[in-house]
């Protein structure tokens, strides 16, 4: 059970679209009970994954089985995960539920086919977390883009095919690039003896540092349009506005994880020689990101596009924590993706819920809600402040270990200024809620809005209890985590340092900081 | 020992979920505000309890850390959900769930009928739950947490009538201002922790631990950064140049918030973190200048506004403004406890005359309402002459008054004092020390000045007020004439408890028990100083004595003229604002400060927000991707004409390549 239990979570999904093939076309009802049920059974099943996991840095619940030959090619079925990938793996059957259940009355048409969109999705986001065989990774790393091209395309806004085709062509110029590294990294690896696409052999896999560089660009190229990285970030307004509300739950919650994810788990430990040298680039374009997002969403008349903008700024704080490369650092940078995808995850579902009853997104259409909609509105204030990282909720913890992480490292000045994030998140999300929620209630069209419904309740309840959990008692995530994390940074560091003890040291190591003596000076 | 301290946050915790989820359920007001009152004066009962077991402790004993659980742990850092319980917690915790609780029962009385009660009581409750957090936590981030905590309730308690659009601009701004105070915390913090940690191998964020290696930081330097950065943190939260224009503007919440949040607790976080840091702040100079001249700028500068507002809760907004510059002042001279002791009496009648002006615009406001006027309730032009309708209120709030305008005898005036005095004698700033004393001393005169033009604005003269409106002035219920009392009784006694030395030297020897009290905390300090060998400036009695007396000339100066423009010959101000036009427009609009603030940081980044957005975003990114996209059609539109399909294009195409060819080789 142990060794099919991470099977079953990726592929249950699966199962779902092949009953889902064999239900009429206009039982709408049946169908979305039917996706409704699959992704909580994935939830569920996904449950013993925490409760069996064994806090410490080795992959677990694995899998290897051969599956493709080809010549010298072999490619395997290699699942399992890890304090970096498990989070992760549970974010996604924990978001999918929700995001099903709010297309509930949003999607009329084609529902059949939406959900089926919807399952794969999930199949591949599952597979892509938990793949630790390369080509495997590249597979499902493709999949995902399939569903949510069509997602954006057919259910899509005014200019959804404009925005599907800039999301595919984006991101398939970014997975081209590391298709290239990653053949190129095979053929490395047979020169090195390793027949697979397994990671952990690559892990071990001595490379010349000059061509590190080039590999990885090309990872961190199809990885930073992904998170985004400023400035391949415009595809992601785009996107989000046009997709229907669960494809940007999916979308912000769970796909841009994918970019990050995929530095911590594949560009940073494979190539650290050359993520040293482009620390202080990426650290750069993080901060930009940073602030430029914050300053760009300040003055959005959209609130979709408002809270798309803020995506890219929160992710800013993902990768500055992560490239930090320390232990507070990423650590808050993977609690941050987590934090990002119920924050902001929620924050889209709210826009939907108000898209629903006034099919406009406008800020100026809107005000005093909260006098109409009292339980939107505290809700939307609890995510709000989550989002803006209030202490008590998630946000404040993920974004104060990666701000301490990065002032700890070599990131300091980076740290100092995208600290100062913390006062334009407040800015934009305050002026927006204020617009939206309070003043006077004077638009007629606003005076017969109904409060949310039971439904819409239940789905927002699960986040808001994760936002106050996680907000008080982020121990037990940060735990899980430590020991992989503890791993990666060794292993993006180690090589690092073989090759600098190589040469002869001409000064006293200066490791262990002795009283009196600063072994780390401002830059 | 002090095992039970966790019920004092909880209580009010309890508090805000029991109303703030069923709240509005339970509609009972009585229930809603017994109950929030009722938390409240639980944890006031377990404080008390805690004070008198500190009390009973030998001096060198009264420090203690009560850990409940790990919060946060990652690497080498670690923050714990945990409390620390010694002589500064112990003021702190007595003034918040004292003069709390009082509020929150007069609260009941005032927010009678207002829709959203059950609102009201449940942030008052998450303010109290919060700013016990800030006062209790044992290390920097716990108090980070009850510090953001205490502004996001500031903020929805100044947005509480969130349909009026000023109330929801004036809480934004708080938050927003507050938040550019939290940057400044934050990297204070992580220069600390940093600092420590690399340096010393000492990673701790815990004041235990952090005073503990005191004599480890240098003087100057990174201290001096580091100080500065939690400087700023308290200027934004206790309202103080140059982040003090929220404040003014926060009187839009309802008056018993300005009296707990926005003069008695909240506001005055800053001063008690540099309390509570002072090992630190000691060890920066030049921190320590800049606080005392922020300190008495601001003391001097909010003076000067509140003597033109005619909205009541104004005067006393800049007022609050002012008297926190007196409070840093005195930190910026390194007399702690005399800070601390100003915060407290500070809170006594501070919190008394809010509510005394809340009991006037309630009285006001329903007088109006029920004549159908328009005029504002809150205009001390439209006062005059309440004395009679209002006795009590009246009376406490002339207590209140004389006490702020530093009369001797009253608890303002020996907290003022003290400051006064060791601004003028303290052994840091130098010649410095003289501006800095001219400051605060020109400060009080103007303070008796419109404390005094307030009261006489309000309750003496004719009565302005709309003549149908006369019959319905009435003094208040009880449950909000009763607060009133009490705090009215401690803006007159509360200062006995920290008599300057001369005075009680004077009066046999009664030492100064609350500078006692505070001592272990302020310990290293103290030695600090004294171990400095240009501490050692001995002033003679005399000047002690001569610097009193003419600080209460000053206040007796300044309630005289307001006496004589405002009761004697009532026509004299117009006259003034006739004669200085321009100055009376500058101090009237408050010195231009928010308009220059508009100017210089709101417009221009929203402006930079729209070029980069419309500019950078659509036209230089989205150009280059769409351009790419767009040239590749654009090649292959121009390729597709080479395969036409007509058999001579592809001759003539063939024929001159063989030339291109031929003349190639031909010439080259």
């Amino acid at each position: 059970m142990n060794d099919t239990i991470l099977s079953l979570t990726t592929f249950l999904p699966l199962l779902g679209v092949l009953l889902l093939l064999f239900i009429p076309k206009n039982s709408h009802g049946l169908q979305r009970g039917l996706a409704l049920g699959v992704t909580l059974v994935t939830f569920l099943v996904s449950l013993p994954l925490v409760t069996g996991f064994v806090t410490n840095a080795e992959f677990q619940f694995v899998q290897n089985i051969p599956w493709i030959k080809a010549g010298p090619f072999q490619m395997n079925y290699h699942v399992g995960i890890d304090g970096i990938s498990i989070w992760l793996v549970i974010l996604t059957t924990f978001i999918m539920p929700i995001a099903v259940l709010s297309t509930w009355t949003a999607v009329e048409e084609k529902v059949k086919e939406y959900m089926i969109c919807l399952l794969l999705l999930e199949v591949g986001m599952l597979g892509a977390f938990v793949s630790l065989d390369l080509f495997l990774f590249y597979i499902f790393w493709e999949l995902m883009l399939i569903p949510m091209y069509f997602i954006i395309g057919i259910w899509g806004g005014k200019q959804k095919i404009y925005a599907a085709i800039k999301f595919f062509i984006y991101t398939m110029a970014g997975s081209v690039l590391m298709l290239i590294a990653l053949i190129a990294l095979y053929f490395m690896g047979l020169k090195a003896g390793y027949t697979d696409f397994s990671i952990v052999n690559f892990y071990r896999l001595p490379i010349d540092p000059a061509i590190q560089t080039w590999m990885f660009l090309a990872f961190a190229f199809a990885f930073a349009i992904k998170v985004p990285l400023f400035p391949f970030h415009t595809w992601l307004p785009l996107a989000h506005t046009e997709a229907p509300t669960a494809g940007s739950v999916i979308l912000a919650a769970i796909l841009l994880k994918m970019g990050t994810y995929g530095y911590v788990r594949f560009a940073m430990p494979l190539f650290p020689d050359a993520s040293a040298q482009f620390t202080p680039l990426i650290a750069t374009l993080s901060v930009i990101g940073i602030i430029y997002a914050a300053l760009v969403a300040m003055v959005q008349e959209d609130v979709k596009k408002l809270v798309a903008y803020s995506s890219v700024a929160h992710l800013g704080f993902v990768m500055l924590g992560v490239f930090a490369l320390n232990q507070q650092g990423v650590a808050g940078g993977m609690l941050q993706m987590l934090n990002h995808g119920i924050s902001t995850g929620a924050l889209f579902l709210i826009v939907g819920f108000i898209y629903e009853r006034r099919h406009t997104r406008l800020i100026t259409d809107f005000g005093g809600l909260a006098k109409q909609m009292p339980i939107f509105a505290t809700i939307f204030m609890i995510v709000t402040l989550s989002s803006i990282g209030l202490p008590g909720t998630n946000g404040f913890v993920g974004e104060f270990l990666v701000l301490i992480g990065a002032f700890e490292s070599d990131l300091r000045w980076y740290a100092i200024i995208a600290s100062s994030g913390v006062i334009l998140s407040a800015v934009y999300m305050l002026w927006m809620f204020q617009r939206v929620m309070f003043g006077e209630l004077t638009n007629p069209k606003n005076q017969t809005l109904s409060d949310l419904n039971a439904r819409e309740i239940a789905i927002m309840v699960p986040l808001v209890v994760m936002i106050f959990v996680m907000g008080v008692y982020p121990n037990p995530f940060i735990d899980k985590m430590a020991p992989a994390i503890e791993k990666t940074i060794q292993m993006s560091k180690a090589k690092q340092q073989v090759t600098v003890a190589v040469q002869p040291a001409p000064v006293v190591p200066q490791a262990v900081p002795a009283a009196g003596q600063s072994p780390v000076e401002i830059k | 020992m002090f095992d039970n301290v966790w019920l004092i946050p909880l209580f009010p915790l309890i508090g805000f979920l029991i109303n703030g989820l069923f709240g509005k359920a339970i509609k009972e007001e009585k229930v809603i505000g017994g109950i929030g009152a009722l938390m409240v004066f639980c944890s006031f009962v377990v404080a008390s309890m805690t004070l008198f077991k500190m009390i009973s402790l030998p001096g060198h004993e009264r420090v203690h850390n009560v850990t409940l659980f790990t919060w946060i742990k990652s690497g080498t850092f670690q923050a714990d959900i945990a409390f620390l319980i010694d002589p500064l917690s112990c003021v702190m915790l007595m003034v918040v769930t004292g003069v709390g609780f009082l509020i929150h029962v007069y609260s009941i009385g005032y927010m009678h009928g207002e829709e959203g009660f059950y609102r009201f009581f449940a942030y008052l409750n998450l303010f109290t739950f919060s700013m016990l957090l800030l006062v209790m936590g044992n290390n920097l981030l716990l108090m980070f947490v009850g510090w953001e905590g205490v502004g996001l309730c500031s903020y929805l308690l100044i947005g509480y009538y969130f349909h009026k659009k000023s109330a929801g601009d004036a809480g934004k701004k708080a938050f927003v201002m507050n938040r550019v105070g939290d940057f400044g915390f934050l990297l204070g913090l992580f220069t600390l922790y940093w600092y420590m940690g690399s340096k010393h191998g000492i990673w701790t964020i815990q004041f235990t631990e952090l005073a503990k290696h005191a004599e480890l930081y240098p003087v100057g330097g990174v201290v001096t950064a580091l100080t500065l950065f939690f400087f700023l943190g308290a200027t934004g939260k206790s309202a103080q140049i140059p982040l003090y224009t929220w404040l003014p503007d926060a009187m839009e919440g309802p008056t018993p918030v300005s009296a707990l949040i926005h003069a008695a607790t909240m506001v005055t976080a800053g001063v008690y973190m540099i309390g509570r840091m002072n090992f630190l702040f000691i060890k920066a100079p030049e921190t320590m200048m800049v606080v005392a001249i922020i300190g008495a700028a601001t003391a001097l500068f909010a003076a000067t506004i509140g003597t033109a507002q005619n909205d009541i809760k104004r005067v006393l907004a800049y007022s609050t403004v002012s008297q926190l510059g007196y409070m840093f002042l005195a930190m910026g001279v390194g007399a702690f406890a005399a800070g601390i002791f100003h915060l407290m009496t500070h809170a006594f009648f501070k919190a008394c005359l809010f509510l005394g002006s809340g009991a006037v615009i309630h009285s006001m406001h329903h007088a109006l309402h029920h004549a159908h006027s328009h005029d504002d309730p809150q205009d001390m032009r439209n006062m005059g002459g309440l004395k009679s309708k209002m006795p009590m209120t009246f009376l406490t709030f002339l207590l209140a008054t004389i006490a702020i305008a530093g009369i001797p005898g009253f608890a303002g005036f020996f907290s003022k004092d003290e400051i006064l005095w060791q601004a003028f004698a303290n052994p840091h700033h130098g010649t410095l020390n003289f501006a800095l004393w001219g400051c605060g001393a020109i400060a009080a005169g103007l303070t008796a000045f419109y404390m005094f033009r307030l009261v006489f604005m309000t309750f003496f003269g004719d009565c302005r007020i709309n003549p149908k409106c006369k019959d319905h002035l009435h003094e208040s219920p009880m449950v909000i004439v009763f607060p009133l009392i009490v705090l009215a009784f401690l803006s007159v006694v509360g200062g006995y408890i920290g008599m300057p030395k001369i005075i009680g030297e004077l009066l046999g020897g009664i030492p100064n028990y609350f500078e006692h009290f505070l001592a272990p905390v302020f310990e290293f300090s103290e030695e600090y100083v004294k171990s400095q060998a240009h501490a050692t400036a001995h002033h003679s009695l005399v000047l002690e004595w001569g610097l009193m007396g003419v600080s209460v000339v000053i206040a007796l100066v300044g309630i005289s003229i307001a006496f004589v423009l405002y009761i004697a010959s009532p026509s004299l101000p117009a006259k003034f604002t006739a004669a200085f036009p321009a100055l009376h427009r500058a101090v009237y609009n408050k010195w231009y400060i928010d308009e220059l603030y508009d100017f210089l940081f709101v417009n221009p980044c929203k402006a930079l927000g729209n070029f980069l957005w419309k500019g950078f975003d659509v036209v230089v990114v989205d150009g280059i991707v769409d351009g790419v996209g767009k040239s590749v059609l654009g090649i292959s539109a121009a390729l597709k004409n080479l395969q036409s399909g007509y058999v001579h294009n592809y001759a003539l195409s063939m024929a001159l390549g063989v030339v291109v060819i031929i003349a190639f080789y031909l010439f080259r």
